[in-house]
């Protein structure tokens, strides 16, 4: 049975038709990344998945129960955790406060207390800003600390939204050596990216996505050979 | 000095006819004049003066900052000559004055007057100094001169000096402001001498004033303060403790005081100031820390009142006799539900559109309370009347004195709820949502409920305040809770500074206590309220007493925007 299963969801805002039957699936242990451009539907799909809005049809469901529709505040409860677009950090809060809004869903204060470690060797540079406010980090830090308050959920299931966004090269590598590095921790990752490449070259499998429906899914190696998907998305002739 | 003069020319030109546009601004509008009745320093230095002055001092200081790299001597020049040029607007109103209004016919059918009712003979007489055309207009210009000039002495004396000299002008015009309160003050302390030798004909003796200028001005000057708070510091920790616990028991003691030492008028505004403190720290949880910005919120304040009103009054529309304290909880506890009902509906709304609703909110209840239909119960345009004043173990608490304690218990009541809710789990969920409502439910942190917590225990305190009002006042309208009052308790949470407790009762007393202080000037009420707001936006974004969190962000960023440009990477 696979982690995540998502059978033919509909999305709309409002009269707007933006998800026509998506369907995938999450096993565990995988990294499986979802690309396409912009508009295509990715961040929607995700926003329908942790419940931020709630599909017309199709059901999602996440270790054998049906979570489609859930609130979203109830889905971190199920170790499933969030990194959203645009990094989404709390502005006003310091490094230390912003992770430990990350372990708001948990009671295990020393498990707590070792997953900040785990956070900070992870990130090393979080450690040494902790005490700053994380409206004055730089794109790549507020990226990690993102990614490190989604560890302290202590998620299964880890849903990153754009991470190598607005960041520059160097630091996307590194941003993805970390995701690379939580998934061999054990943690499942399904990663929505536009940049294909880097997705295509973390991820195990992938799945195409164009305006709301899935046109292609393979595996990576696969989807890399792929013509269409190296003429519309490598930028490869 | 010349030349730097040459150079800058356009920049003192510029801050010149800003400053004569305030000038001639505050003058049109009748304020000096009015303001010129209320006497700081004898009977020549008044209010008036004050905001007249207000163009040039300004523009010294402006052009200080605007020189900075420039010798002191010409600043000093460059800033008489652009506070002398912006009395040009007023010595052309003086023009108008004398030929359109003092030489003119009153019955023309072109009477100045009948358009500009400031444009008096009697503000002619203030801005000449009663010297008349030709001399009182020089005068004009070389005071406004010397105005430019003290403008610029606020950034340019030597460090030393600066801080005494600024700090004795305030407290000097400050305590001639207020001579009235502080000669009351100082009779109840010392009895009748001590005030008289002060102050006389309700402003303060020059001589007074030139000796409470010369005490500030060497305290600042020797580094008193400074020095009282090393001595503290070197103080062994035992005895620290036992001096805070000394400054809180006399803290406690002058607040208990308070309202013996001002007299009964002061004593009601300080009642009135104790109600917007406590409306202010429920409005603070809703809009400080859950960041939703409520502008009903007069609507549970009213909700208060009417419940207190409709449990207790004596008169015709009586439902129950209860008494004050029996009918107290019921009108927080409907404040309370009334916060859950306004809270379900605006669930999904932000920002601009929940200020909106609320908005709205606001005023349907007042219009409701207004009705014909409601009026069986609420009494409609007629109020309800009678309404007891609370009894204390058998003593009515009719005077203004006993309601401030009331009050004052109240705020402190609603103050350690609001420190204790800030530091708990629930105020990190409000903050989280405050920063970003979808981060925050993707943290667990369940958004309705945070919600609605924070609508309903707002609306506590506002009904609480609202109770306590209605049974003061004895009597209710509907028009009592017009969307003012929200206004009111908005404004004075972001003068203070926002999600800041003292800065609450700081903005309680800046925008509630003053006006009531300067009630002869009621007209001009809300003008200067909306001076003070765009001033305070451009000048403290964050208030007079900013949350510690809220600087900090400010600090942090200054401080660390070299670093990051140093790192490698954006």
């Amino acid at each position: 049975m696979a982690m995540l299963e998502i059978n033919d969801i509909h999305t709309y805002y409002g009269n707007i038709h933006a998800l026509k039957g998506v369907s995938l699936t999450v096993e565990e242990g995988e990294i499986v990344t979802l690309i396409g451009a912009n508009g295509a539907g990715k961040t929607t799909t995700l926003r329908t998945i942790t419940g931020l809005l709630t599909p017309r049809e199709g059901s999602i469901t996440y270790e054998g129960e049906n979570i489609t529709g859930i609130p979203a505040h109830e889905l971190v409860y199920k170790q499933v955790a969030m990194v959203p677009e645009g990094r989404g950090v709390f502005a006003k809060l310091t490094v230390l406060e912003n992770l430990e809004m990350g372990a708001y869903s948990r009671n295990d204060k020393e498990g707590i207390v070792s997953d900040f470690d785990r956070v900070f060797s992870l990130f090393p540079r979080l450690k040494e800003r902790r005490k700053q406010v994380a409206g004055t980090l730089s794109g790549g830090e507020q990226q990690m600390l993102a990614t490190g308050r989604a560890m302290m959920a202590k998620p299964r299931l880890l849903l990153l939204d754009e991470p190598s966004m607005g960041l520059a090269p160097v630091l996307v590598d590194s941003v993805f050596d970390a995701i690379v590095e939580i998934n061999k921790e054990g943690t499942t990752i399904l990663l929505v990216e536009q940049n294909a490449l880097m997705a295509l070259s973390v991820a195990n499998r992938g799945y195409v996505l164009q305006t709301g429906q899935i046109v292609l899914h393979d595996d990576s190696a696969a989807l890399k050979q792929n013509e269409m998907v190296q003429k519309a998305y490598l930028g490869m002739d | 000095m010349i030349k730097t003069l040459q150079e800058n020319f356009q920049k003192i030109q510029k801050f010149a006819l800003l400053g004569g546009i305030v000038a001639i601004y505050l003058v049109a509008v009748g304020m000096v004049e009015t303001f010129a009745q209320r006497n700081l320093i004898g009977t020549s230095l008044s209010l008036g003066h004050a905001f007249l002055v207000l163009g040039p001092i300004g523009v010294g200081i402006l052009i200080a900052q605007a020189m900075k790299e420039s010798e002191t001597k010409s600043i000093y020049v460059a800033g008489f000559l652009a506070g002398a040029l912006s009395s040009v607007s007023l010595i052309l109103f003086n023009i108008v004055i004398q030929i359109f209004v003092i030489q003119a016919d009153p019955d023309a059918v072109f009477y100045l007057r009948n358009m500009f009712v400031s444009f008096t003979p009697t503000a002619f007489e203030f801005l000449t100094f009663g010297q008349g055309m030709v001399l009182g207009n020089i005068l004009l210009f070389l005071f406004f001169g010397l105005m430019g000039m003290l403008g610029v002495s606020f950034l340019r004396f030597p460090d030393k000096i600066r801080r005494g000299w600024i700090n004795s002008l305030i407290w000097v015009l400050a305590v001639g402001l207020f001579s009235e309160n502080v000669a009351q003050i100082l009779r109840e302390l010392f009895g009748p001498g001590l005030g008289k030798i002060i102050f006389s004909n309700k402003s303060m003796n020059p001589v007074a004033a030139i000796i409470l200028f010369a005490v500030v001005f060497a305290f600042s000057y020797f580094g008193l303060k400074k020095e009282a708070s090393d001595k503290w510091a070197a103080m062994p920790e035992e005895k620290q403790k036992k001096g805070r616990v000394f400054i809180i028991i006399m803290a406690i003691l002058f607040v208990a005081i308070l309202p013996w030492l001002v007299g009964l008028f002061l004593s009601q505004a300080l009642f009135i100031i104790g109600m917007y403190v406590m409306m202010g720290l429920g409005l603070n949880i809703v809009v400080g820390y859950a960041g939703l910005l409520d502008l009903g919120y007069v609507a549970f304040f009213a909700f208060g009142a009417y419940t207190m009103g409709i449990l207790t009054t004596t008169g015709a529309l009586g439902r129950s006799d209860l008494n004050f304290w029996m009918a107290l909880p019921f009108a927080m506890l409907i404040g309370v539900l009334w916060g859950l009902l306004l809270g379900f509906p605006v669930l999904r709304m932000r920002g601009d559109y929940l200020a909106i609703v609320t908005l709205g909110f606001g005023e349907i209840i007042r219009i409701l309370a207004l009705s014909n239909w409601l009026a069986p119960f609420g009494g409609g345009a007629q109020g309800i009347l009678h309404i007891p004043q609370p009894e204390f173990f058998g003593l009515s608490m009719n005077s203004p004195q006993a309601m401030y304690y009331l009050v004052v218990l109240g705020a402190v009541l609603a103050a350690f709820v609001t420190i204790r809710l800030r530091d708990s789990r629930l105020g990190r969920q409000w903050m989280a949502m405050r920063e970003d409502e979808d981060v925050a439910e993707a943290m667990g942190i369940n958004l309705i409920q945070t919600k609605l917590l924070a609508f309903s225990i707002g609306a506590a305190f506002s009904a609480l305040a609202g109770a306590i009002f209605a049974a003061r006042l004895g009597n209710i309208f509907p028009h009592s809770f017009n969307i003012l009052i929200s206004i009111n308790a908005l404004a004075l949470i972001i003068v203070g500074g926002l999600g800041s407790i003292p800065g609450v009762v700081v903005g309680a007393i800046i925008l509630i206590g003053l006006p009531e202080m300067l009630r002869e000037f009621a007209e001009y009420r809300l003008l200067m309220y909306g001076m003070l707001l765009i001033i305070m936006m451009i000048v403290k974004p964050d208030g007079f007493m900013p949350e510690a969190r809220r600087s900090q962000e400010l600090r942090d960023e200054k401080d660390t925007l070299p670093k990051q440009a140093a790192g490698t990477e954006g």
